[in-house]
């Protein structure tokens, strides 16, 4: 899974990447509900047009819970445990594993806007693994 | 058939002409072999892969990136047509080369990381979103003739 190589580039670029824009989280999210509009089933009760407040709001809470998980690369589960119960047994995003990806590209394309030539292969590939793991993690407590 | 707006029609070819084909296309396909290794089983031939560093610097992959988005390039200029335009790839595929179809899908997600990474802020929501649609479709068309 995630080499020690990868949890550096991981850490680095996204302290990179949250400071450069303020509204990672709002940006990923709208992008998703843009080219993938089955998204927006789960948020009936959301305003989803562009800079909406509680897209953005939304959007700080996911980024904040990303920023836990890098924090916390050593102990995903642990680290992400309430939310794996609360995407199980609340939110039921289903398929997990297919939606969760969807997310996972958005925001995969907002850190290549933010950081050009420095979203390497290899920051992409430790990226990659990294929001698999926590998909995985968020899926975990399905069945 | 694939319906496209004026604007999605707009959207794509207008980004596609600041595209350098060769280079977009090493890249994405380099980024593929890095990314997902396991694609790696489909270029035995290809040599050195045993690294980041090996496979960007990899000629064999360098050339054959640029094959791919070169056939990318087809189906945007038959973007009413692409299920026919990729009729014999698709076969070639399947008969031939034994490619999952998912991997169609993967390298279309790349594509879009790469062109996010060269075009910033100009990749913007709509565009991305087309450019999703039009991924989807040719990895349709390239899965369609599989039996």
């Amino acid at each position: 899974m995630l080499t020690a190589e990868d949890k550096k580039l991981i850490h680095q670029t996204w302290d990179k990447a949250v400071a450069k824009q303020e509204d990672i989280g709002g940006e990923a999210l709208f992008r998703m509900f843009t080219s993938h509009p089955q998204t927006k089933t789960y948020f009936p009760h959301f305003d989803v047009s562009h800079g909406s407040e509680q897209v953005r709001s939304h959007g700080k809470k996911v980024v904040s819970a990303l920023g836990n998980a890098v924090k916390n690369l050593d102990n995903l589960s642990q680290a992400l445990s309430e939310l794996s119960n609360l995407h199980a047994y609340n939110l039921r995003v289903d398929p997990p594993c297919f939606a969760l990806q969807l997310l996972s590209q958005s925001l995969q394309v907002v850190l290549a806007v933010n950081l050009g030539k420095e979203y390497t292969p290899e920051v992409h590939a430790a990226f990659d693994k990294f929001l698999s793991a926590v998909a995985a993690v968020l899926a975990e407590k399905y069945r | 058939m694939v319906h496209w707006t004026a604007e999605e029609k707009q959207l794509i070819t207008s980004l596609w002409g600041k595209v350098n084909v060769e280079q977009c296309g090493a890249e994405a396909l380099a980024r593929l072999l890095i990314v997902y290794p396991w694609t790696q089983r489909f270029f035995d031939s290809f040599g050195n892969l045993s690294s980041p560093t090996a496979i960007s610097g990899n000629p064999k992959v360098h050339a054959h990136g640029k094959k791919v988005l070169t056939s990318f390039g087809e189906a945007i200029k038959n973007l009413d047509n692409i299920k026919s335009t990729y009729a014999k790839l698709s076969e070639l595929h399947c008969e031939k080369l034994h490619v999952d179809p998912e991997n169609f899908r993967l390298l279309g997600d790349i594509l879009i990381i790469v062109l996010s990474a060269h075009f910033s802020k100009d990749f913007t929501p709509a565009c991305q979103a087309t450019w999703q649609k039009l991924v989807g479709v040719v990895a349709h068309a390239l899965a369609y003739k599989y039996h």
